[in-house]
């Protein structure tokens, strides 16, 4: 499904990502680990297509398609979507308005008809209560004045109502406490299915608890540099990314 | 040469201003130019009293005197006085006594706009009064509204039928004298809306006046004179649009307002003129004095506007507040895009005790457009207990724009508490991205950022109205990111 071959990548002229190789079938959860200036959030940027994160070799294929020509909207509608590690905020827009708006742009892309209020409402009624959020946030101003857990918890209503085909989870888990961890990963098993994808990215095993990933990947220096089961991820909290510093020092 | 993208694209930037049309229409002109004979034949057409016409030539004399405004931040043109027409009515348009009278090409004209003025087909509870070129061309749900005891008619009609208050009021709040495009009013005024709500009376619609400049080298000269008796309520709103042409057009209105003790008026505008094209070329000049008196203790008068259009908009809605514990408020959403210029906010005159006054003023820049907030806040001695807040926020969009507040302070009084907050910023390439990853697009991004930015002013819209000018803001910031 989201196929990533000797991927390299630039931020402001420096190359971050230098050949990474990665394969995640659908049905399946990855999980990329690794110490933090690694490339872990500059990869789900570049998936993404944000501006300014230019691909210099490689490509990224999206269900067998070469993203390098696609506007992040296009991907969004292709069905990626991305967890973002700092939510942004949008002051005056509530999160009920942006996610409507957001939800009948994909549909329309996709020539599905665009759903109306009733319909929308229902919808999100529905996935609200599932992850335990408080209605007075979706009528505030969007991701305004949340505390980290309320933003993060936003970003997996976010996903469940657009449910996309892939999502990429970018540090999802940080700032939660065990309670709103839970919420979350319910929130992403619950999409788990044999026709969608998941690239979790943590720095945690703790998330990996809740959320059973199919195979771990550790990310040093922009690539990755070891592969295993979920076992890996135990080995690394049992050991640290000492082993891998080498590797990322190279790259800073 | 132009290949089939470029064909479509220019297409699509012709479209972009959708009240572009021309209507085609048998009109009457008053030969070009301004001289007292102009002022004669106009007051003449619409059959004046002799005070009227005496009215408007002695502020033609003054008007020849005054100096052009100068101080807002505007690259104005010369004007070219004579080179424009000053009356302009549909030949078939005058004084029609119901809608069937009216021509069905007027009808459809303001149907395109949107504003279907059989009654069967209008939106419950609006009222409206269409202003073409010159002349209203039909006011609609009068019966309804005189059931009521209130009074919604063309100026040029109030003239005749309610003459004592006329002369009581016109010029009472804007004096002719007051500066050079009010004084111009005072002098061709053509029509307008008069409104008057009777003491103890809640207007039970919405009243609404749209204004259509259609004829070429026309200048639109309104005035609008709305009074409230004691304990009365309206809500008034107006619409503006004009085709597409390369020349400069002169708007110069005027609003007055009189609300008595414990009357409250709520005035919104979206102003929506040809704004000139990605050159800069046409355009509206919209210069308007907007002005209303808080007479009587505890009344209050509610300015919200949302001006999208126009080459150049010098507007400053104001409020006197004489009644003690008077209440005036100012919520302001201002968009400029390519060229435009727009030098706009209010003057709050606090006079009586205990007044209040707020003001909301939400600055968008983008292209290569200017835009300025200018208010002023005085405070009189006698105005003991006299609060104001005020808030001026300016978005830019791109890197050739450019958003200014100027605001002045005037404090007489020590009991007074002033408090101003000002932010400038921008939309951030983060925001977009956020969106975008989402599935929205670049400019359906740029308007929901926007749309957010002025919430706080669009919410004092009328609902009619709210939908519409959400829809306005992104239309006129199409073209502003990419």
């Amino acid at each position: 499904m989201l196929k990533i071959e000797n991927l390299h990548a630039t931020v402001g002229g420096k190359e971050v990502l230098k050949g990474l190789d990665l394969e995640v079938p659908a049905g399946e959860v990855h999980a990329m680990m690794g110490p933090n200036g690694s490339g872990k959030s500059t990869l789900s940027y570049v998936i993404a297509g944000r501006d300014g994160y230019e691909i210099t070799k490689g490509r990224i294929l999206f269900d067998g398609k070469d993203t390098a020509e696609m506007e992040p909207e296009e991907r969004a509608a292709a069905g990626l979507f991305l967890a973002f590690q700092y939510p942004v905020e949008i002051p005056g827009v509530t999160t009920t308005n942006f996610l409507k708006t957001a939800l009948n742009a994909v549909r329309k892309a996709r020539g599905e008809k665009e759903l109306d209020a009733v319909a929308f409402l229902k919808l999100q009624k529905e996935k609200t209560a599932a992850l335990g959020i408080d209605t007075l946030m979706l009528k505030r101003g969007l991701n305004v004045g949340f505390s980290g857990g309320e933003k993060k918890r936003n970003e997996v209503l976010q996903l469940t109502m657009l449910s996309p085909k892939f999502a990429v989870l970018d540090e999802t888990d940080s700032g939660l406490d065990i309670d709103a961890l839970k919420i979350v990963a319910e929130g992403v098993n619950s999409l788990r299915g044999a026709d969608r994808g998941f690239l979790v990215i943590t720095h945690y095993q703790r998330l990996l608890d809740y959320i059973k990933p199919d195979r771990v990947h550790v990310l040093a220096g922009g690539k990755i540099v070891k592969s295993g089961g979920p076992e890996l991820a135990l080995e690394l909290e049992k050991d640290g990314y000492g082993v891998f510093a080498e590797q990322n020092g190279k790259a800073a | 040469m132009a290949d089939k993208e470029t064909v479509a694209a220019v297409k699509k930037i012709s479209e972009r201003y959708d009240a572009g049309f021309i209507t085609d229409i048998e009109m009457e002109l008053a030969p070009k130019g301004l001289s007292e004979d102009i002022i004669r034949f106009i007051s003449a057409k619409k059959n004046e009293p002799e005070w009227l016409l005496d009215w408007r030539l002695k502020a033609y004399k003054h008007w020849q005197q005054m100096p052009e405004p100068r101080w807002a931040k505007l690259r104005l043109p010369d004007l070219d006085y004579q080179d424009a027409y000053y009356y302009a009515a549909p030949k078939s348009g005058n004084a029609p006594k119901s809608l069937d009278e009216v021509d069905p090409k007027l009808l459809e004209t303001y149907e395109k706009l949107g504003i279907p003025l059989r009654e069967q087909e209008i939106l419950a509870g609006v009222a409206v009064d269409a202003v073409f070129d010159s002349v209203s061309v039909a006011t609609t749900f009068r019966e309804n509204l005189k059931e009521a005891g209130v009074v919604f008619c063309s100026i040029s009609e109030a003239v005749h039928d309610y003459p004592e208050l006329i002369k009581k009021y016109l010029g009472s709040v804007v004096p002719m004298t007051d500066n050079k495009h009010a004084c111009l009013n005072a002098a061709v005024f053509t029509d307008g809306t008069f409104v008057y709500i009777p003491e103890g009376v809640r207007c039970p619609m919405e009243l609404s006046t749209y204004f259509r400049i259609n004829e070429a080298k026309t200048g639109q000269f309104e005035r609008t004179l709305i009074v409230a008796e004691k304990g009365s309520y309206v809500s008034y709103l107006e619409g503006c649009t004009a085709p597409m042409r390369d020349e400069n057009q002169l708007h110069a209105a005027v609003v007055e307002l009189i609300a008595m003790e414990d009357a409250e008026i709520k005035y919104s505008t979206v102003q929506n003129w040809y704004p000139g094209d990605e050159e800069g070329k046409g355009g509206i000049y919209n210069f308007v004095t907007k002005r209303g008196i808080c007479k009587g203790d505890r009344s209050k008068i509610s300015w919200t506007q949302v001006e999208t259009g126009s080459a150049i908009t010098w507007k400053y809605p104001s409020c006197i507040l004489k009644g003690d514990g008077s209440v005036g408020e100012f919520y302001s959403v201002a968009i400029t895009n390519h060229y435009q210029q727009a030098d706009t906010g209010t003057k709050m005159i606090h006079l009586g005790k205990n007044t209040k006054s707020r003001i909301i003023a939400k600055g968008i820049s983008a292209g290569k457009s200017d835009s300025t907030y200018r208010g002023l806040v005085r405070i009189s001695p006698k105005a003991e207990g006299a609060r104001n807040f005020t808030q001026c926020d300016s978005l830019l969009i791109g890197e050739e724009c450019g958003a200014h507040t100027v605001p002045y302070i005037e404090n007489r009084n020590p009991s007074a508490v002033i408090e101003h907050e000002a932010t400038t910023s921008r939309i951030g390439d983060d925001q977009l991205f956020y969106c975008r990853q989402r599935g929205i697009g670049e400019e359906e991004a740029v308007a929901l950022i926007v749309n957010g930015f002025c919430r706080d002013v669009m919410q004092h819209l009328p609902m009619e109205f709210a939908v519409e000018a959400q829809k306005l803001v992104g239309i006129s910031l199409e073209g502003s990111v990419g």
